[in-house]
């Protein structure tokens, strides 16, 4: 699984954080996702899943493969 | 929207307090772009499709309303607080460029980690509130009893506002919400106390800061031409006040409505709290009364839904709690399934202007919920589902009480 987020887009919301905090995290000066494992394990590829349908701007992108 | 269509007013009708109004199936499978009629006679379109609502919302070249904007009016000219209104000039309700920056400024306040971070003392104010509520006997109001009391000190504390000072902040933002309890005068006028008591606020905090979020911004506003202008501080504060309160506050008495009036749901939350997230947004999912108008957009681009071409200068409402119903999207949409995942409902709108404050609000409600079904386990609502009154009017939607017992 490949994981890629898109900054411009996101809104700060933080779903991404509660749903996989393994995976996304929150810049501390405006909120906005950083990627913390492109390549998640397979423990939390259903969260990282969740992550990205859940996230309100779309801006997280996964690709199965 | 064909001619031929009659004409739907919002607010549609609903049998039951905690139903759907009948009529969004029908909308949704055969006019998903349809006109509606206001109060104020004006007309909009309604958007009841999930796909529709989801990528309007997400499109940012539009907005709400803005002043200028020729758009429908929801309340009738003598009635409507500000929120309903279009002619306001909040200056934290812009797009493009300049929202982006206004929401990376105030948004660090609101991540998730901020969030869970507060868990803990959210955790404590609501336990108090349980037991002040436990000692007055039963039946209580819930929503009077933590409901309100525990959105609006965690929002006051965030602010740096007193939390003595609630009742007035509640009365303020009913009246900025409210579509037709107050006249157009009055509406003004704690409009006007309002801002008048957020400048004083920030002049206090100017002169003695705290480690608040009022303070901070101030302290970042003071280089030239960083951070928030002053109107833009005020705005922020009465935005979040009001945004912070009472949708949360209505969502505590919606949720425990929603999970008792079957009480095998709350049952099966008891023998496994680690439900509690999923329940939380899937109550938040299937909530039908987020307020009979939903969120609004201007065009000031034509848009096109699947063929429908809505011309510029149009309206549009988008109907969350009728998206969060599409069978298109969900399985089994009617039903409360409390461990749906994953739930990318809409209730908090969409795209570049989806609540700011969601993060909190799914943490008061997973607290709320976690300290119930801890400590009253046996918790009941304590008159017939059917009792439960609806607050009509209200631009957020709400039940009037919520009776339990234990
Ligand atoms: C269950 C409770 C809540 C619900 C259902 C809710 C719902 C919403 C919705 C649907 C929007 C989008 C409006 C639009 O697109 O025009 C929104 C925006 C907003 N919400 Fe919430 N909200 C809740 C709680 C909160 C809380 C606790 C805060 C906190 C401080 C908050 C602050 C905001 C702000 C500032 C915006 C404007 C964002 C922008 O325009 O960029 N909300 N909310
Ligand atoms: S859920 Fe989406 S919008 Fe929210 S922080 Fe994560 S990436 Fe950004």
């Amino acid at each position: 699984m490949k994981v890629t987020v898109d900054q411009e887009m996101c809104c700060g919301a933080g779903s991404c954080v509660l749903a996989a905090p393994e995976v996304f995290d929150q810049r501390d000066e405006d909120g906005i996702v950083v990627l913390l494992d492109a390549e998640p394990a397979a423990g939390c590829r259903e969260a990282v899943r969740e992550a990205a349908a859940i996230c309100p701007a779309s801006a997280i992108t996964v690709r199965e493969d | 929207m064909s001619q031929n269509d009659p004409v739907v007013r919002l607010p549609l009708p609903t049998e039951g307090p905690l139903d759907p109004p009948a009529e969004w199936e029908r909308l949704r499978a055969r006019c998903p772009v349809a006109t509606v009629e206001l109060p104020s006679g004006d007309t909009g379109a309604l958007l009841t499709r999930y796909d529709h609502v989801k990528a309007l919302l997400s499109d940012p070249r539009f907005s709400r309303p803005l002043p200028g904007d020729d758009s429908a009016r929801v309340a009738p000219e003598d009635g409507g607080g500000v929120a309903t209104r279009n002619d306001t000039a909040l200056s934290v309700a812009f797009k493009g460029a300049e929202h982006q920056r206004w929401r990376r400024h105030v948004g660090r306040y609101f991540t998730a980690k901020r969030m869970t971070a507060l868990r803990p003392g959210m955790t404590r104010t609501a336990e108090a509130l349980v037991a002040e509520m436990v000692a007055g006997g039963a039946p209580a109001d819930l929503k009077a009893a933590l409901g309100f009391p525990l959105p609006v000190s965690v929002i006051c504390d965030l602010l740096g506002a007193p939390v003595r000072d609630r009742d007035r902040f509640s009365y303020w933002s009913d009246a900025f919400l409210n579509i037709d309890r107050y006249t157009r005068a009055e509406t003004e006028a704690a409009e006007a106390e309002f801002s008048a008591y957020m400048t004083e606020l920030i002049a206090a905090k100017r002169a003695a800061p705290g480690e608040d979020l009022i303070s901070t911004l101030i302290e970042e506003s003071r280089a030239e031409g960083e951070g928030l202008t002053d109107p833009e501080l005020r705005d922020t504060g009465m935005s979040l006040l009001v945004a912070g309160h009472e949708t949360t506050a209505n969502m505590i008495g919606k949720m425990v409505a929603m999970l008792l009036a079957d009480r095998t749901r709350w049952e099966r939350l008891v023998a496994d709290p680690s439900l509690v997230r999923t329940a939380v947004d899937e109550v938040l999912r299937a909530d039908a009364n987020l307020g009979g108008f939903g969120v609004r957009r201007f065009l000031t681009e034509d848009f096109e839904f699947d063929g429908t071409v809505v011309p510029t200068g149009t309206t549009v409402f988008c109907g969350l709690s009728a998206a969060n119903r599409d069978e298109r999207t969900f399985a089994d949409a009617g039903e409360l399934d409390l461990g749906r995942s994953p739930n990318p409902h809409l209730t908090f709108g969409a795209g570049p202007h989806s609540c700011l404050g969601q993060a909190l609000a799914r943490t008061e409600l997973q607290v709320v919920l976690d300290v119930l079904l801890r400590t009253l386990p046996s918790l009941e609502l304590a008159v017939p589902v059917a009792e439960l009154e609806r607050l009509a009017g209200l631009a957020v939607g709400g039940l009037r009480e919520v009776p339990v017992r234990w």
